[in-house]
């Protein structure tokens, strides 16, 4: 499947786009939580291959992902077992540099491709780093999707939105992962920078925690990333039936707002 | 008023202290070869340009640059002697001359790199600036400038260390820090970094985040080896007059991120005389327990910087293990990792248990209580000389901190064996 002409297409349907995020080898029934998720009304679905330094994430991902981990998750167990999913929406990988590197460019790039996953998110690798592994994801059709910040100038905005493939990921607060009481002012100005940059999709992501948060985030950009209140909950010990009532929920608000 | 009392009581100004011409730049993208490079989340990247920008005009300005000698001269108490050991010389079978970093204010070699970098956050105008240690020793060295200069401060320390340096967590909050535990992944250096660098994703418009060795993303293994380059350059000098103009045969540094060994060797990089690192070697290289990353790790990426790390086979970084909090780092700095590869510097370890009889050996023959971690450096030369290091060899060695930190986990180690 191509990740950004599926989300150009539902998004010029009119649709807000969702995209919730899971941990990929947190417990036995992971890859139902993904195929549940799908069925609620996920759009796409980010998949968390786990790193043991997860610079980027707050407390509930660093210990979703230290959990698995600890029951034997390795990325390329996780990327065979995406290959058994058989959803109807993309499937993008989030993980870090160290183990794609570690695996190296084009070995990780064709698993991921050999696997069905259609894009990449790797934080610690911004525009300027890109290199290698830019050029064999390109090469086995994986979409890289960059991360806007905040504080991004716009100069680099602009050059993070022409290098993006997929969608544009802007990043809705300063800050790591982890949800939030209340949406910052930054995710609105976010979204409305990087829907100026570009017109490929725009979703804001971090710290959006439930469905009201998804509606104002997702009212300046074309949808939002949903982790931490997924994975909380996954955590707490909810399995499918609870991970899809929330994105149902999600969806719910999402599809009201737009009327 | 005389002269001699006038002299006595001028403000110092640096003149004494030999900072020496700036050293190389990396390559733009802050590449040591194939080493370094700048892997951090976007938010951290307008962070990083300027501190970069920053430290390129301020460490080529004379008014930055007598600023800084002045503080290490006034304030850390620079320069540091280098004293020979005239006992453990005769007992190993060289001539050893100690770099005393230890009798720095703050008592390690941190104190440089903190008292520079606090003048670039003054220069940028942030308030606040955090920090991340092991042994306690940067974090004290931070809380310390944070004083002087009138910054909020807040340093994480893994929960291990924590415990095992319960002095240098009251020295920190006594200095007006606040000390945040990590109990996140090992609990150790490599956590209190991620932790670090997670606060200053969300803080970083307002925080400096003063980083305590030569790793990171670039530009901080450079910056942070310009400030320890002082280290190095006094060194080489000192040791001129006591050799009689000639270098010493042999170089020696412990490693952990790197700073104090890569502070003295950029003052030696030009002579002919031999590098030496010496890593944790913990409870030996085979037992998988230790903290030897130039030994036993592979090329990837953590804390920013491409560089050489402990890591199983799908690219988890595994945790280190070193009896000093300072060394216990599943990482190596960048630059090291290329000094390596070229060649110009080699790496060894010393284990838990030389770094303890190379800290009672230093003690009972000079006097010196070292820290655990040059204790490393210490416990290598005493095995290696007739081996790795010829008889008669001229060698420096960093004594990079003192033990006091350490005296209650070596108590805990030696107490009993010291009392028969
Ligand atoms: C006395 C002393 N030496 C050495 C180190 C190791 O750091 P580096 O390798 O950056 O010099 C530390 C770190 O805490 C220290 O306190």
């Amino acid at each position: 499947m191509n990740l950004e002409k599926e989300l150009r297409a539902k998004r010029d349907a009119g649709r807000k786009l969702l995209v919730p995020y899971v941990t990929g080898g947190l417990g036995g029934r992971w890859t139902d939580v993904v195929r549940a998720v799908a069925d609620a009304g996920a759009d796409a679905i980010e998949v968390g291959i786990p790193f043991s330094d997860p610079v980027m994430d707050g407390a509930t991902i660093q210990e979703a992902s230290q959990r698995a981990l600890e029951i034997g998750a390795t990325p390329a167990g996780i990327i065979s077992q995406l290959e058994t999913i058989d959803v109807h929406v993309p499937l993008v990988v989030m993980t870090y540099y160290n183990p794609v590197a570690h695996a190296g460019h084009e070995r990780f790039a064709n698993a991921l491709k050999a696997s069905g996953v259609d894009g990449a998110i790797v934080p610690d690798l911004p525009l300027d780093e890109l290199g290698d592994w830019a050029v064999a994801a390109d090469a086995a059709d994986i979409e890289t999707v960059l991360l806007a910040a905040p504080n991004t100038t716009d100069e680099r905005l602009a050059a993070i939105c022409a290098r993006s493939r997929g969608f544009v990921y802007g990043v809705a607060l300063m800050g790591v992962t982890g949800e939030r009481d209340h949406l910052t002012k930054q995710a609105g100005a976010m979204g409305a920078r990087c829907k100026a940059a570009t017109d490929r999709p725009v979703l804001l992501g971090v710290g959006i925690s439930n469905a009201s948060q998804a509606v104002e985030a997702a009212s300046s950009a074309d949808g939002v990333i949903v982790g931490s209140a997924l994975v909380r909950r996954l955590l707490d010990g909810g399995g499918p039936d609870e991970a899809a009532a929330f994105v149902a929920e999600l969806r719910a608000g999402l599809d009201q707002s737009i009327g | 008023m005389t002269t001699q009392e006038f002299l006595i009581s001028a403000p110092a100004r640096g003149d004494r202290v030999l900072l020496g011409p700036p050293g190389p730049v990396p390559s733009a993208a802050g590449r040591f070869g194939e080493f370094g490079g700048r892997f951090v989340p976007e938010t951290l990247i307008p962070a990083l340009e300027e501190l970069e920008a920053e430290f390129r005009t301020a460490w080529s300005s004379e008014p930055f640059r007598s600023e800084f000698a002045g503080l290490l001269e006034s304030y850390a108490g620079r320069p540091t002697p280098v004293t020979e050991c005239h006992r453990l010389s005769d007992r190993l079978g060289v001539r050893l001359l100690l770099k005393r970093e230890d009798l720095t204010h703050t008592g390690s070699h941190k104190i440089n790199n903190v008292l520079g970098q606090a003048l670039l956050a003054r220069r940028m105008g942030k308030q606040r600036v955090i920090a991340e240690t092991g042994a306690g020793q940067h974090g004290v060295a931070t809380a310390t400038a944070a004083a002087l200069f009138g910054l909020d401060c807040v340093v994480f320390m893994g929960a291990v260390d924590v415990e095992r340096q319960a002095l240098n967590v009251f020295r920190m909050e006594l200095l007006g820090a606040k000390v945040v535990s990590v109990s996140s992944g090992s609990a150790t250096l490599k956590d209190a970094i991620n932790d670090a660098l997670r606060d200053w994703v969300a803080t970083v418009e307002s925080t400096h985040y003063c980083i305590g060795s030569v790793v990171g993303p670039h530009p901080y293994p450079w910056i942070v080896r310009e400030f320890q380059r002082v280290v190095g350059e006094e060194a080489r000098e000192q040791s001129r007059v006591i050799l009689g103009g000639n270098d010493p045969d042999v170089v020696v540094a412990c490693v952990g991120g790197g700073s104090n060994a890569i502070g003295t060797f950029a003052g030696f990089l030009d002579t002919r005389s031999r590098l030496v690192g010496v890593e944790a070697g913990g409870l030996g290289l085979e037992s998988g327990k230790h903290g030897a990353a130039l030994a036993r790790g592979v090329p990837g990426v953590l804390h920013g910087a491409r560089s050489l790390y402990l890591q199983d086979e799908h690219g988890q970084i595994l945790e280190a293990h070193s009896i000093s909090a300072g060394l216990d780092y599943p990482g190596v700095g960048p630059e090291h990792a290329e000094l390596a590869a070229s060649g110009r510097a080699e790496y060894h370890i010393a284990t838990d248990e030389e770094a303890l009889s190379g800290l009672v050996l230093l003690s009972q023959m000079e006097g010196i209580v070292p820290a655990l971690e040059p204790a490393h450096a210490i416990g290598w030369l005493a095995r290696e000389v007739g081996k790795k290091v010829p008889l008669g060899s001229t060698v420096v060695v960093t004594l990079s901190g003192r033990g006091d930190k350490d005296a209650e986990q070596v108590a805990q180690r030696l107490g009993a064996e010291l009392n028969k």
